[in-house]
């Protein structure tokens, strides 16, 4: 990003970082609202025989808006003996990790937030500040209901986070780095045995990565079949019970930023990124229609997530755990050490 | 590499340049993370003391990136805050459950702690003074990760695997505890 910008203009250093704000807000955002709307309004509706939104603008296209803005005329109740200042902090972590969460995600060759050298470990690592947050909103709710569900997400996150970090452990020895610009361009410029014609997706040696990093990404977003936290027979709506208006809303919108920047992070690792093959990887026409291609693939990965969101249903706690620790770890670990023997010998 | 290059411009400074922008981020972090100590000892309500706690290592690990130590700093925020607080927070939510009790910290043994903590004071200020005294920031540039792994994996690699079997050790004799049966 930085690189492109000088090119174009000479900006001083706070002007960048202005311009890195409000494209980090829409990276965030646009996402966000597409799948919604795509998913959770109009596939779900298709998948239970029905229509969905059809009111506000045409196939209800701007029910989205509508929704938003019901929910800021809406009271922000603060139950009495809540923890304010917790309480009402809660939403924020919850933002703050999804915000971080984007910042390592390439969108072509120069087009970056930042440039780190550890890349895909910082962005694992920020998202498993919304745990806290999470935490945090269950207790400040002094309600049962809440509590119960926050100790359910927390037990759940902290299972489910060992299988993710574990299944992006292989496509990180494969590339040979963290960098995720590296492990884009490593998929761009890599040869099946020999031949380059559509780069190397890491989806085709890692596939078993990919269904772990996808099964464990689906009880991070604590979504069906992993939605013990807020299941909503049991516990009303966990964590999120005591929270009205805005601050729920910022839940909400913190809840599908992460699904669509764990898609785009899943697509990064293993979809290629922004990548398409037949274009060489360094041109700068990559730059131009590289978040629309990264776009393309993220509406990919997450239709498969909403899929099984919409499809499964809920697993009991102990089977949830049992799932993580004796099944996908387990995998995982024979995932790393098979894909270190592999990368020594060829 | 927004870090690594102001790092690497470094390389172009006398020593008597003063590094505004690292000075101020540095002031901002140390204040916080002071203000939030103190608060975290002296709140009598132990999910603030946590949730002040994460503040005080969100503030280390922000100090390790200033200075250059990338893999260091994201290791801090994904052991301590994603993991160790997390657990925190858990144990104290799961065991105390009731909400607000303002009253469950005492002082009692108020004494101990100050005389405890004054001693690891002591002698963490007094390795640390005895190792560093004049040392400066290599002005080579930050360690890479890369670097990390090669001195992990290569030059240290049997302390490495030393902790490595006593964590295991560790872990198998947790579980052997909690077990009942």
């Amino acid at each position: 990003m930085s690189d492109l910008l000088t090119l174009a203009v000479e900006l001083a250093w706070w002007q960048q970082t202005g311009i890195r704000a409000v494209l980090g807000l829409v990276a965030v955002l646009l996402p966000a609202g597409t799948l919604v709307y795509l998913f959770l309004f109009k596939m779900m509706s298709f998948m239970q025989s029905r229509l969905g939104p059809m009111e506000a603008g045409p196939h209800g296209s701007l029910q989205l808006l509508a929704e938003v803005g019901k929910f800021l005329q809406k009271e922000d109740i603060i139950p009495e003996k809540a923890d304010r200042i917790v309480f009402k902090a809660a939403p924020f972590v919850v933002l703050i990790s999804t915000f971080l969460l984007v910042l390592v995600i390439p969108a072509g060759p120069d087009a970056w937030f930042i440039d780190v050298d550890t890349g895909i470990f910082l962005a694992l690592a920020v998202s498993s500040i919304s745990v806290i947050g999470i935490l945090m909103a269950g207790w400040a709710s002094s309600s049962k209901y809440s509590l119960l569900g926050a100790l359910r997400a927390a037990g759940q996150l902290v299972a489910y986070e060992l299988p993710l970090l574990l299944a992006v452990v292989g496509v990180v020895i494969q590339a040979g780095t963290l960098n995720v610009q590296g492990i884009v361009m490593a998929q761009a410029t890599g040869e099946i045995f020999g031949w380059g014609g559509i780069g190397n997706p890491f989806i085709l040696t890692q596939f078993l990565g990919f269904a772990i990093f996808l099964i464990a990404v689906q009880a991070e977003l604590t979504q069906p079949p992993f939605d013990m936290p807020v299941a909503e027979s049991e516990l009303v709506t966990g964590y999120l019970t005591e929270y009205s208006g805005l601050r729920f809303l910022l839940f909400f919108i913190g809840e599908f930023a992460t699904a669509g920047i764990f898609a785009a992070l899943a697509a990064t690792l293993f979809l290629g990124g922004w990548y398409v093959p037949g274009i060489d990887p360094t041109s700068d026409l990559f730059n131009v229609i590289g978040p629309a291609v990264l776009l393309g693939k993220v509406i990919l990965v997450s239709f498969l997530i909403f899929w099984f969101r919409f499809t499964y249903p809920r697993f009991r706690e102990d089977q949830l755990q049992q799932l993580a620790w004796k099944v996908l770890i387990p995998l995982s670990l024979a995932n790393i050490v098979v894909t270190g023997v592999l990368k020594v010998v060829f | 590499m927004t870090v690594l290059a102001a790092l690497e411009g470094m390389d172009r400074l006398s020593s008597g340049d003063v590094l505004v922008a690292q000075n101020v981020a540095f002031a901002i972090m140390a204040i916080t993370m002071v203000a939030s100590a103190l608060r975290m000892v002296t709140t009598r309500n132990v999910v603030h003391a946590a949730l002040y706690l994460v503040i005080v290592l969100a503030g280390v690990a922000g100090i390790f990136i200033l200075l250059g130590a990338e893999f260091l700093g994201v290791t801090q925020i994904m052991v301590y805050i994603g993991a160790i607080v997390v657990l925190f927070l858990f144990g104290i939510m799961l065991t105390k459950g009731s909400f607000g009790d303002d009253d469950g910290v005492t002082g009692e043994r108020r004494l101990m702690a100050g005389l405890v903590g004054l001693l690891v004071f002591g002698v963490m200020a007094a390795a640390l003074v005895e190792s560093f005294a004049d040392a400066e920031l290599s002005r080579s540039g930050p360690s890479t990760t890369a670097d990390i792994a090669d001195s992990i994996f290569g030059y240290y690699i049997v302390p490495f695997e030393a902790v490595s079997v006593l964590l295991l050790a560790a872990l198998i004799g947790a579980i052997v505890v909690a077990r009942k049966d």
